[in-house]
């Protein structure tokens, strides 16, 4: 957020935050907030923290005592199981791929279409806006089964990365958050830039890009975790392990393998920290781009 | 999940087509008025209306197709009469006791779902809006469940909440039997408390931001007449986020159409005896599991024309209180 200072967004954003924080000075009264806040925290965080623990337990210890680390039940041998069972490097690549694909596709086609939305007048754009917004209103899942004619049936397309992308190929919330974003720079900046002979899509490269670079980085965590955490529908069109994402995967060792397995728990706790740390560790090293302002500014609408 | 209200862009005054200018051809004018003033518009939107409507206004027309014939998979290459059956799927979905009951789950989700949203994460929020030591910390401790995979977050309440799990072990006698997730009456509650745990962080930051668009001054003028905490929050707060309230309440019907990680995994399949199972679940049970696409399909546009008709309830409600 340092690093282009004075743009509209972003002095939007900073604006709103500092503003959080002087909204109410502080006062005699605020110890209730940090007894609230320390609740809220240790009922979001524990399970977290004893996923960990459950994921290092040599034997599954469910007593009160167990919350804590016991130093001669602890060992990495969850890990080596649930390697065993789900060939974790595989599956986070699997993971990887699924995930790049719709980051990539948002990026390249969600930012044309959402600084075409805000930006550019052309036969059609009301429409266009006008389904996007139908589109985010109708959950994804309700469309499994005719999604599931057509791209495995249909086209084949099932035990295949491309089948697995299609659906969420362009995330409209993002396209959503562009759009935002990009009808608050002032139209002049582009214009100007129009006048001096810059190509539309230099205008969007050079002009619109930096100045929304916030709200690109905002949406691309929200698009991050949509198929990163995802579970239903690469579970439908993938039959064959070696094409499984990490959550499928896992989920599939959850309801079946679980039951003969000597320590399921820990197998299933360490397979779900190998799943949860690249998106909470993403979340942390940008929490200042998921702040309330620019999803605030998204939502405004 | 944001189309509820109209855009009002901040910083673009109604549009002006400028006069065209002599120098122009007719051409170009022709061009201007069929195409708009940007036509490359059409070209940077193309993409992303392509994948519309190949991925979802296709397939919204195929599961309606579906819905009015008789349809199941065969095995590829073999052709198979698809006779039209006019409404006997939907019939069929009407008069089916797991159908109902899946709704009925719905419904307790969202009555537990939904005020237990509102009142926590704007507490939460509230506590959070001012300037106090760790903030970002905590801002950021909320949103961990959110970003999490719901498949890793199951893996640790199903160790916690299991028979012999933690939770069991501290209440003691306490605890129902059987344990939460295999108990009938506590199934589906169980579910909804899970979601609401893991989408709070979202709300949060949600409520946050309207808490900024709410005017310092009603809080000092209420201040001023010596009005108590309570009494400020009721007045100010409560009304000055109701958008927010609003958007979470749309939210939440849209999480409790699509629900189907969390049956399908914490209470292993809807159960027990479906009483925590939820549409899309029986979706995926009937429609792939079971070969009976078209039972499904009808099922899912029972739900579309069911979020859509809420939706548009809500807009005039919204509307006439305008």
């Amino acid at each position: 957020m340092t690093q282009t200072p004075g743009t509209a967004p972003e002095v939007a954003a900073t604006l709103a935050d500092a503003s959080a924080a002087a909204a109410e000075p502080r006062s005699p009264r605020s110890w209730w907030r940090l007894i609230v806040l320390l609740f809220g925290a240790l009922v979001f965080l524990f399970p977290f923290y004893y996923m960990i623990i459950g994921s290092l337990q040599k034997h599954a210890d469910t007593s009160l005592s167990g919350a804590l680390p016991q130093p001669g039940n602890i060992s990495l041998h969850n890990y080596g199981q649930i390697n065993a069972a789900l060939s974790l490097g595989k599956a986070l690549i699997n993971s990887g791929i699924f995930t790049g694909g719709v980051l990539l596709a948002t990026v390249v086609f969600g930012v044309l279409a959402g600084y075409a939305l805000a930006q550019l007048r052309f036969r059609g754009r009301g429409l266009l806006f006008a389904v996007m917004l139908l589109l985010l209103t109708v959950p994804f899942q309700l469309l499994i089964i005719p999604l599931y004619v057509l791209i495995v049936r249909n086209y084949g397309l099932g035990d295949s990365y491309l089948g697995m992308i299609a659906p969420f190929a362009i995330n409209s919330t993002a396209v959503f958050i562009f759009r935002q974003f990009f009808l608050q720079v002032p139209k002049e900046l582009f214009d100007a830039a129009r006048i001096d002979g810059a190509g539309e899509l230099r205008v969007l490269t050079r002009i619109g890009l930096p100045l929304v670079r916030p709200a690109l980085l905002t949406a691309m965590l929200l698009t991050f975790i949509g198929p990163w955490n995802e579970f239903l529908w690469p579970f439908l069109i993938t039959k064959k392990q070696s094409l499984q994402p990490l959550a499928v995967a896992l989920a599939n060792y959850i309801s079946t393998v679980a039951g003969v397995a000597a320590n399921p728990y820990g197998a299933i706790l360490a397979g779900a920290v190998v799943l949860a740390v690249p998106a909470v560790a993403l979340f942390i090293v940008f929490q200042r781009h998921f702040v309330s302002a620019n999803i605030g500014s998204a939502v405004k609408g | 999940m944001t189309g509820i209200t109209s855009p009002r862009p901040k910083f673009s005054p109604p549009e002006e087509e400028p006069r065209p200018s002599p120098r122009q051809s007719r051409a170009q004018r022709i061009a201007r008025t069929a195409l708009g003033r940007h036509p490359i518009g059409i070209v940077f939107g193309a993409p992303y209306a392509l994948f519309i409507a190949v991925l979802f206004a296709y397939p919204l027309g195929l599961a309606v197709w579906i819905s009015f014939h008789s349809y199941f998979f065969a095995a590829p290459g073999v052709s198979v009469p698809r006779p039209f059956v006019g409404l006997a799927n939907y019939e069929a979905v009407l008069a089916d006791p797991a159908v109902r009951q899946a709704f009925v789950n719905v419904l307790i989700f969202l009555v537990i779902n939904v005020p237990l949203t509102v009142m926590v994460s704007l507490l939460l929020a509230t506590a959070l809006n001012a300037a106090i030591p760790f903030r970002a910390f905590f801002r950021t401790s909320f949103y961990v469940p959110y970003v999490t995979a719901s498949v890793a977050v199951v893996g640790v309440w199903l160790f916690m909440f299991g028979s012999g799990g933690i939770v069991n072990n501290v209440l003691g006698p306490l605890a129902p039997t059987p344990s939460w997730l295999i108990n009938q009456n506590w199934a589906m509650p169980s579910i909804a408390i899970y979601v609401t745990w893991k989408q709070l962080g979202f709300f949060i930051l949600l409520y946050l931001a309207a808490l900024q668009n709410v005017p310092k001054e009603l809080y000092e003028a209420a201040e001023v007449d010596g009005a108590s905490w309570w009494r400020r929050f009721r007045a100010v707060t409560v009304p000055g986020v109701r958008p927010a309230t609003t958007l979470v309440t749309l939210l939440a019907i849209i999480t409790g159409a699509g629900l189907f990680t969390e049956p399908y995994l914490l209470t292993a399949g809807g159960g027990p005896n479906g009483k925590s199972a939820s549409p899309v679940l029986l979706m995926y049970q009937t429609g792939i599991e079971q070969n009976r696409p078209d039972f499904a399909s009808a099922l899912g546009i029972l739900l579309v024309i069911g979020v859509f008709l809420i939706f548009g309830i809500q807009r005039l409600l919204q509307r006439r209180q305008a």
